[in-house]
């Protein structure tokens, strides 16, 4: 690139601007961290103490199962749903429409505690063979629907209406010409959804699935309050203990803007690999 | 899924010589309140190659989907190699047949279309086996060798591996092409297969297809190539507003029209 005819200094643009901005920045900052210090509650050292506890560490593992649990069935019943939602059949699309309705139309602070109070509902839970006696299954609907259910019921059920919403959409972007494709070499529409289109749709799903998951992380705080026994959970029941709740909600944090981190980092690789092989995009 | 065809023409007659690939009569088809098709009447025998003419919007892609259930028509009938399109007859009744009979039915048909939607996350050997290996159920190892034997047919055995992001348009026809091949058709259909194309590399697809016709394929070709055409042909169709104008041995056709429609056409193309 070097040019040996003449050499000519090149003045950059000098952005004074930036700098004032950086200094303003770093002042600002620096007094919010003073303030941070000097105030008798943060506890620095009662942070250290129960940042790697064992009720802590148990707290964290569970929520990041509930976190698992809930994006795969959510993502498996949001698959079932975006397909009802594009199908000719009408009873099927208004099925899933109406559900889709119901878990994104109502708070999920409301459904979680829906679920943990079902036994208010349904006091039993019953099966039984219709037009006989016999009767399949019959416990009281506390002992089926525990805390730990009600949460995994709640996170994944309104997960389900979300991710298949970003499914539908994923769907719809591939090309109507690779259906027909399809179609045309004797593919059934089962075989070709599963081939052709969702392995093209997930180049669409999988950022939006990626934000959905750490949505869902944190959301998992919220079924503290029907006891899901979660990284929230634990905390509360410390600080409820001790009355330590600023060094306890810092604790809470820490760990999840670790595992947020974290995710964010296993999103960036997985959308670079579903990357490959299209022209579009540039990343080869 | 479902590996074994059963139905079909098993109770037809075996050796029926006259019985043609391609039947129409009075075949009509709307979108909305257009009706696109107004009566379409064809006769394709097997091995003959028949390319349909016309200015655009004159039905003559319509017709094309038409043939492999696309489209759905709305009027008239349509027979493939003897068995109606979209419909099984049994006694006086007909009934439609439902996703997976139609798909049945597609096997035998191979499509080629304009812009190639060729599946872009699969290598072109990937895109050649995936109907033979997921549809009939062929083995993948034999599946590959045929897919290879059908590339290196259409010239690009060494893009195998070449995604089709990586290959150029006429490049992605023939894999296309070969894509269809793979199902072992007897009946291919050409939706203006070259339109999409650079006009440097209309030549090696318009080739490909010359060979296919030498071979003795049943041909239904949408097109704008009269020199295909004239060259390749047996049977020219011009259509204009949803109706057949003028058809017959393309000599005919394309050098002695004697329809007004077909004159001012073909003053305008050649």
């Amino acid at each position: 690139m070097t040019s040996d005819t003449e050499t000519v200094r090149v003045v950059p643009v000098r952005h004074y601007g930036r700098w004032l901005t950086a200094i303003l920045v770093v002042g600002v900052a620096a007094l919010f961290l003073r303030a941070l210090l000097d105030s008798p509650n943060l506890e620095p050292a009662t942070i250290g103490e129960y940042l790697f506890k064992d009720y802590i560490l148990d707290g964290v593992v569970t929520t990041l199962w509930l976190t698992l649990l809930a994006m795969v069935l959510g993502t498996v019943g949001g698959v079932l749903l975006a397909v009802m939602r594009l199908s000719a059949n009408p009873v099927l699309r208004g099925v899933s429409w109406a559900f889709i309705w119901i878990f994104r139309g109502t708070p999920l602070l409301v459904q979680i505690i829906f679920f943990g109070f079902l036994g208010a509902l349904f006091p039993r839970i019953t099966f039984s063979l219709p037009f006989t006696d016999l009767v399949l299954f019959d416990k009281p609907t506390s002992v089926v629907v525990t805390g730990t259910v009600a949460a995994v019921l709640a996170l994944s059920l309104n997960e389900m209406a979300y991710a298949a919403e970003v499914i539908r959409g994923g769907i719809l972007a591939v090309d109507a010409g690779q259906t027909e494709a399809a179609a045309a070499l004797g593919m059934s529409p089962a075989l070709t959804l599963r081939r052709v289109v969702l392995p093209q749709a997930m180049r669409v799903i999988i950022p939006p699935m990626g934000n959905e998951t750490i949505t869902m992380l944190k959301s998992t705080a919220l079924v503290s309050i029907i006891a899901g026994r979660d990284l929230m959970t634990a905390v509360q029941t410390v600080y409820q203990g001790n009355y330590k709740v600023i060094p306890l909600l810092v604790v809470a944090a820490i760990w999840y803007l670790a595992l947020v981190s974290l995710l964010s980092a296993g999103q960036w690789a997985i959308e670079r690999r579903f990357g490959r092989g299209f022209a579009r995009g540039g990343v080869r | 899924m479902t590996t074994q065809a059963t139905t079909g023409g098993a109770e037809a007659p075996a050796a029926v010589q006259t019985r043609p690939m391609v039947r129409a009569e009075g075949v009509t088809k709307k979108f909305g309140p257009v009706e696109v098709l107004k009566g379409i009447d064809m006769t394709v025998a097997p091995g003959e190659v028949a390319c349909l003419l016309g200015p655009s919007g004159s039905g003559k892609s319509t017709f094309l989907r038409c043939i492999n259930h696309l489209e759905r028509i709305d009027g008239g009938q349509l027979w493939v190699d003897g068995d109606l399109v979209g419909y099984r007859r049994q006694g006086d009744k007909l009934y439609e047949l439902k996703a997976r009979e139609v798909a049945r039915r597609r096997r035998d048909i191979g499509m080629v279309f304009q812009r190639f939607n060729l599946f872009p996350h699969l290598t072109a050997l990937g895109n050649v086996i995936e109907a033979p290996v997921r549809v009939l159920g062929t083995p993948r190892d034999r599946a590959r060798a045929e897919a290879s034997a059908l590339l290196e047919r259409v010239g690009l055995a060494e893009k195998a591996n070449s995604y089709p992001g990586q290959l150029s348009g006429g490049q992605q026809q023939r894999v296309a092409i070969a894509r269809a091949l793979a199902m072992h058709p007897k009946l291919m259909l050409f939706d203006e297969p070259t339109s999409a194309l650079d006009p440097e590399l209309v030549g090696d697809v318009l080739d490909v297809m010359k060979s296919l016709a030498a071979d003795g394929m049943t041909m239904v070709v949408v097109t704008h190539e009269m020199g295909f055409a004239r060259e390749v042909a047996d049977s020219v169709a011009f259509l204009d507003g949803g109706v057949v104008v003028e058809s017959g041995p393309p000599g005919e056709v394309l050098g002695n029209p004697t329809h007004a429609r077909t004159r001012a056409f073909l003053d305008k193309v050649l």
